[in-house]
């Protein structure tokens, strides 16, 4: 086989993809579309302006991570609900089965994916910052 | 006319500091410049986009990487040889710069009667009424061309560890292998041209309106030149001394800070020499329409045809991984060098008979 053909069909592909659009996301000015069911950040849903989790233990047993930690109380109606819920950000794998597991829709997943922080405790996600922001 | 030093008109004088003056600004910008194209077109080619965040499009980065290598530490390995370590990037760098000497970029422009030839080796008698300039000047670009290299053994030598000598033997090797071949390449040239000054092979070439270059007569000729320039000047796919894969960085490995921007400044601006002397030889040099009535526009397509070949450089940069060194002594050594002798034949043969 003659060895120069095959170097101008290489130096005609890179000339034709000089001219396409680039790929490149700008990231911090632009950002990406993340998908509608992307697991980012949780949050904790709310309802009559409380946590609608009911502290049944169901996502801390099905999380492979063991990074979801839920204490159980009991509120002035005598209702059960989770008087501490953090979950471990270093740990999760953000595999989402708390939310399946969740039998009454109290835990999502939201599009944030931006989780940096400056100190190892600031990962810890307590109860107020999961909470859905009004 | 007024003032005459040694002889000459203080024109004379004036003219030639602001030849130099404005053809190495020029030749240092565009090889600062060079190196944002390079990452803007390799990146376009990968469809990426390249440099974007300083200045607008990424336009001021030559100037950012510029002040980052001034300022960063400057290390001389405590066993290499410091002397050697030291003037091997000024040996890489000088010969590429002064290289541009003897290649003409524009015709001949009168300024307040004096006639001023562009060319900075040249200057224009007005007695005799015609042009000097070096009449061996492919010899002394050939010459300065092979000293660049030993720059590059230098630094590969002085620093004292493996990868770096590797570089440096890899270096020698390819420059031997290749020089020889470049240099068989151009003797068709000067079988036609019957002159080794630049400006005449340049003269030689403005017929047809400007497009009677020595591309359509000599292509071979041409295309091997070019070939052996980028082995020569160590550009991918020729730039085993740097290797990064295999060698580190090759010749540069122990190197940083500014003289480690040297041999970058070295290699981009033997870029800019090599392709100025394709077009020269080649590509009609500083000729194209209409440039006997309007001086001006000789250093423009000057300047369009080595950025086009420059251009090609990258492209070709951006498409071939590097050649493996058996296969590169192969190229030069078994093809290059025979077909440059057949070249030289055949051109000698129809020569003698037309």
């Amino acid at each position: 086989m003659n060895p120069i053909t095959p170097i101008i069909n290489g130096m005609k592909i890179t000339l034709k993809h000089m001219f396409m659009k680039p790929v490149t996301l700008q990231y911090p000015t632009e950002r990406p579309k993340v998908a509608k069911r992307f697991r980012g950040l949780h949050a904790l849903n709310v309802s009559h302006d409380k946590a609608k989790c009911v502290a049944c233990y169901l996502c801390p047993t099905v999380c492979p991570a063991k990074c979801i930690t839920v204490e159980a109380a009991e509120d002035a109606n005598h209702d059960k609900y989770a008087s501490v819920y953090e979950i471990d950000m270093l740990r999760c794998i953000f595999c989402g089965y708390c939310v399946e597991a969740c039998p009454v829709d109290a835990v999502k997943m939201t599009e944030e994916f931006e989780l940096a922080n400056y100190n190892r405790t600031d990962f810890i996600y307590s109860k107020e910052r999961l909470l859905v922001k009004k | 006319m007024g003032i005459e030093i040694l002889g000459l008109p203080l024109m004379y004088y004036i003219a030639m500091v602001a030849k130099v003056l404005v053809a190495f600004v020029f030749v240092l910008l565009t090889v600062a410049y060079a190196t944002y194209a390079e990452r803007k077109i390799i990146g376009h080619m990968q469809v990426r986009l390249g440099p974007m965040r300083t200045g607008w499009h990424g336009l001021l980065q030559p100037i950012a990487d510029g002040v980052k290598l001034f300022f960063k530490e400057e290390i001389i390995p405590s066993q290499a040889s410091t002397f050697a370590f030291l003037v091997a990037p000024l040996i890489a760098l000088i010969p590429a710069f002064i290289t541009f000497a003897v290649i003409p970029f524009g015709g001949i422009i009168e300024i307040a009667g004096y006639k001023i030839p562009l060319q900075i080796a040249a200057y224009y008698d007005t007695t005799a009424g015609q042009v000097f300039d070096v009449n061996v000047g492919v010899l002394y670009i050939l010459a300065m061309s092979s000293l660049g290299v030993y720059g590059i053994v230098l630094a590969g030598w002085a620093s004292n560890s493996k990868y770096s000598l590797m570089g440096g033997l890899r270096a020698s090797a390819q420059m031997i292998s290749y020089e020889l071949a470049a240099g068989l390449s151009i003797i068709s040239v000067f079988m036609l041209s019957g002159t080794l000054s630049l400006s005449r092979i340049v003269e030689l070439q403005s017929g047809f309106g400007g497009f009677e270059w020595y591309l359509f007569k000599q292509p071979l000729a041409a295309f091997m030149f070019f070939i052996c320039s980028l082995a020569e000047i160590n550009r991918t796919p020729f730039d085993l001394p740097e290797a990064e894969t295999e060698l580190v960085s090759g010749f540069c490995t122990e190197y940083s800070s500014m003289k480690y921007a040297m041999f970058f400044m070295a290699e981009y601006a033997n870029m800019v020499t090599v392709c100025a002397l394709t077009v020269t030889l080649f590509l009609g040099g500083w000729n194209g329409p209409l440039t006997g009535a309007i001086p001006l526009l000789g250093p423009v397509y000057f300047i369009a045809k080595v950025y086009f070949l420059m251009f090609v450089c990258m492209w070709i940069r951006a498409t071939l991984p590097r050649y493996r060194y058996d296969q590169l002594m192969h190229l030069g050594w078994k093809v290059f060098i025979p077909v440059a002798l057949v070249n030289i034949i055949v051109t000698g043969i129809i020569g003698y008979f037309l």
